[in-house]
């Protein structure tokens, strides 16, 4: 956690007590919250142009003076990786936009993602002094991505200061969220860090997950060659279990490994007709768009135009795919999810897009049974009706069939985008691991170690499957432990 | 960027390479598999591995032009690079001294089964390969199957070489004339259906390697589900080598033919 002093002793600073001076608190609460300008829902449905659109510089400006630099800031502990909230807001209100993006950079390896696709409505945001007054918080993760968007446009990126090298050698497994946020992390403070990636592009499920109209891939790419500056390199192909075994690296001299390798396998219902062609997992059908490009003439990887897709699920992941299903020609998208709106794991921007650009919500909906064509491609699915129950043990309330009410619809492609699991490969590598009955691993909650000396472990292959910040607080976690260790 | 060393045509449409691969070279057992990826926007196909080399640093691997990608891979000469290759995967052969094995391949399936009928004969088996194939130029690696098999039994369906018939009729005028320990069958899912049926009624535990549709070949994406004693697995990581008398290989062949239309 940082230093409560430290925050105070740069609160103190001449120019941040000057900036609070020139604007009285009333005045500031008085500027309503900004709206993230978005490509209209007609246009954007059909192409893959980022949706959000980044606020102007006077927008960011606007909304900056919003911030009352709280003397006792309960923001910064909303964020897992615990950005200095304030300090970069203020920078931006005294116009130093690029002091702005270094703040941001001091914990974050990762800005101009996060500014995309952090539910900062859950975290940073939710203990904004405004959400307790009860007024719309300070719109912090549209400014982290002004901010970091503003230096990558404005030229060279700065690169953290990093200690000297130690010449110790990290290894990562995993080029995801937790795997790139520990390896920056590791950078600073002088180790020697390579990342194993199993697949052909780094980013892991920033690259093969998240929609190009959500998070381009281009911005990815600059945020990993700011950490390849740092000195951190990267080895795609390479399967730590398979490729290479935990032997080799330590063979190779490695002294310490964290894995991040994700939550990658994907759930299915286990009902009728589920292995009907046309039926695919959100991971197939989102990594043969985002990651094979399938969408594009010169991409050999083919995908399912469907014209009328079901998305099974009610997630983020669910929200991302039932998107793209619109931007690949769906005439008709639907979600079937089997609770209400209001207990959608999605993010409440996510599930506001989704319905502008013509998504149908089929909520309280599950399907029991696909039906296949005489070809074995799916034609219909069998919806049963549900109502809600008595709360489980999610404290949602848990969806209960009706008895004798199905519905029958017609569907040419079917998305299960119902969650993951842990990917094995990377657990049977290592002997003795201490492995849950979920299949993720078992790592002590305060340094993130796992039953293995030296072996780490963060982000979705512990958690079994959360968020992009979260995975990145355990990269930075696991990398101040391991840190401490060495 | 995996380097080409060695081009080989084994027919018209069949073709050998042996590919820079040292870490794969010395990680692969039988049975494991590549997934491979020609050009930037290539396309990711999973590939079973023919052989390595440790000392060279390299893996081979027999392609045969069906789509648009194994064409393209095919079209690669020595010098040439396979822009990604990333393996071993999968599960490797379970190798022990059953006794008697026959080795059941059809077309280009001979070249996947070149390892494993290798190291059953180390583990003291005796091998007997069954080669089936539609005609004479597409017979394949007989030398090489040689140098691991106690017998060679090729077959042909025009008779243009070897007996005349299809593999079942091979495999079963042994299973008639000597005791078979286990069958291993790689080759299209409907030989492979065949074989499975045919070992089913004189009870001979049988292998048959799948290969699916697959994108990432890590459990990622679930393209490559099948139903083996009615639960779903995924072949890159359940697999891809399964008991073949519980494969579903209709469903099989249904999804292999998921996306003919974009072939």
């Amino acid at each position: 956690m940082i230093d409560p002093e430290y925050l105070k002793t740069l609160r103190n600073e001449p120019w941040r007590e000057a900036l609070r001076q020139r604007m009285k608190n009333r005045e500031r609460t008085a500027i309503p919250r900004v709206k993230m300008p978005e490509l209209d829902a007609g246009i954007r449905s059909h192409n893959y142009g980022e949706v959000n659109r980044g606020l102007s510089p006077e927008q960011a400006l606007r909304e900056s003076q919003r911030c009352l630099d709280c003397p006792d800031p309960q923001c910064i502990a909303g964020c897992p990786v615990e950005v200095n909230i304030p300090k970069f807001i203020k920078n931006i209100e005294r116009n130093d936009f690029p002091e702005a993006a270094r703040t941001l950079k001091e914990t974050s390896a990762l800005p101009a993602v996060c500014g995309r696709v952090c539910p900062q409505e859950k975290q940073c945001e939710s203990r904004c002094i405004y959400t307790r007054m009860g007024k719309e918080a300070v719109a912090i993760g549209y400014m982290e991505r002004f901010a970091a968007d503003f230096e990558r446009e404005s030229g060279p990126v700065s690169v953290p200061g990093r200690a000297a090298s130690n010449g110790t050698k990290i290894a990562v497994i995993g080029s995801g969220p937790a795997g790139l946020s520990f390896a920056g992390d590791m950078a600073k403070y002088g180790y020697d860090v390579c990342v194993f990636e199993a697949l052909h592009e780094i980013g892991g499920v920033l690259k093969y997950g998240i929609p190009e109209f959500r998070l381009p891939n281009e911005i990815v790419d600059v945020e990993i060659a700011g950490l390849q500056q740092m000195g951190v390199t990267f080895v795609t192909n390479c399967i730590v279990g398979k490729t290479l075994s935990c032997e080799d690296l330590h063979r190779e001299g490695f002294k310490g490994i964290f894995i991040a390798s994700g939550a990658g396998l994907p759930n299915f219902m286990n009902i009728p007709g589920e292995n009907l062609s046309g039926v695919l997992s959100s991971n197939e059908y989102l990594t043969r768009v985002n990651l094979m490009g399938a969408y594009k003439r010169e991409a050999d990887t083919p995908v399912f135009p469907g014209k009328k897709v079901a998305v099974i699920g009610g997630g983020n992941t669910a929200m991302d795919s039932v998107r793209t299903a619109r931007r690949l020609g769906a005439e008709q998208a639907m979600i079937v999810y089997r609770r209400s709106e209001k207990e959608m794991p999605a993010r409440v921007e996510e599930i506001k897009h989704a319905r502008e650009e013509g998504i149908l919500f089929m909520n309280l909906y599950n399907p029991v049974e696909y039906i296949g064509d005489e070809t074995g491609r799916v034609k219909q699915m069998v919806l049963q009706k549900m109502e809600l129950g008595a709360p489980d043990a999610s404290g949602r309330r848990s969806p209960v069939a009706i008895a004798g009410q199905t519905e029958t619809v017609d569907v040419d492609l079917v998305v299960v985008s119902v969650g993951v699991s842990p990917n094995p490969l990377v657990p049977r590598a290592f002997a003795g691991l201490d492995i849950s009955r979920w299949g993720t691993i078992v790592i002590d909650p305060d340094t993130l170690q796992t039953a293995l000396p030296g072996v780490y472990a963060g982000g979705d292959i512990v958690r079994g499957g959360a968020t992009v910040i979260l995975a990145m607080g355990d990269g930075r976690k696991a990398a101040a432990a391991m840190r401490k260790q060495l | 960027m995996n380097k080409i060393i060695k081009k080989n045509i084994l027919s018209e449409n069949i073709v050998k390479l042996e590919v820079e691969a040292p870490l794969i070279a010395r990680a692969r057992k039988a049975g494991h598999f590549v997934i491979v990826k020609v050009g930037k926007y290539g396309e990711r196909i999973p590939l079973t591995i023919a052989g390595a080399d440790v000392q060279r640093g390299s893996i081979t691997l027999v392609i045969q032009k069906a789509g648009k990608s194994t064409r393209k891979i095919c079209a690669l000469n020595e010098g040439d690079s396979i822009t990604d290759l990333v393996g071993p995967l999968g599960k490797a052969t379970h190798i022990e001294n059953f006794g008697t094995v026959v080795c059941a391949c059809g077309g280009v399936g001979t070249a996947p089964m070149l390892p494993i009928a290798e190291a059953m004969k180390k583990a003291g088996n005796r091998v007997i390969a069954v080669q089936a194939a539609r005609t004479k130029d597409l017979v394949i690696l007989e030398e090489e199957m040689r140098q691991h098999a106690d017998e060679i039994i090729p077959m042909t369906d025009d008779g243009s070489y070897g007996t005349k018939g299809l593999i079942t009729s091979g495999i079963e005028a042994v299973i008639k004339r000597e005791k078979v320990d286990l069958c291993v069958t790689i080759g299209p899912a409907v030989m492979m259906k065949f074989v499975s049926l045919l070992t089913q009624k004189y009870r001979i535990p049988t292998v048959a390697s799948l290969n699916t549709i697959m994108v990432d070949g890590t459990g990622m994406c679930g393209a490559c589900r099948v139903t083996v004693g009615g639960k779903t697995q995924f072949v890159c990581v359940d697999g891809p080598e399964f008991d073949a008398h519980q494969v579903d290989f209709d469903e099989m062949m249904m999804r292999l033919n998921a996306y003919k239309e974009f072939e």
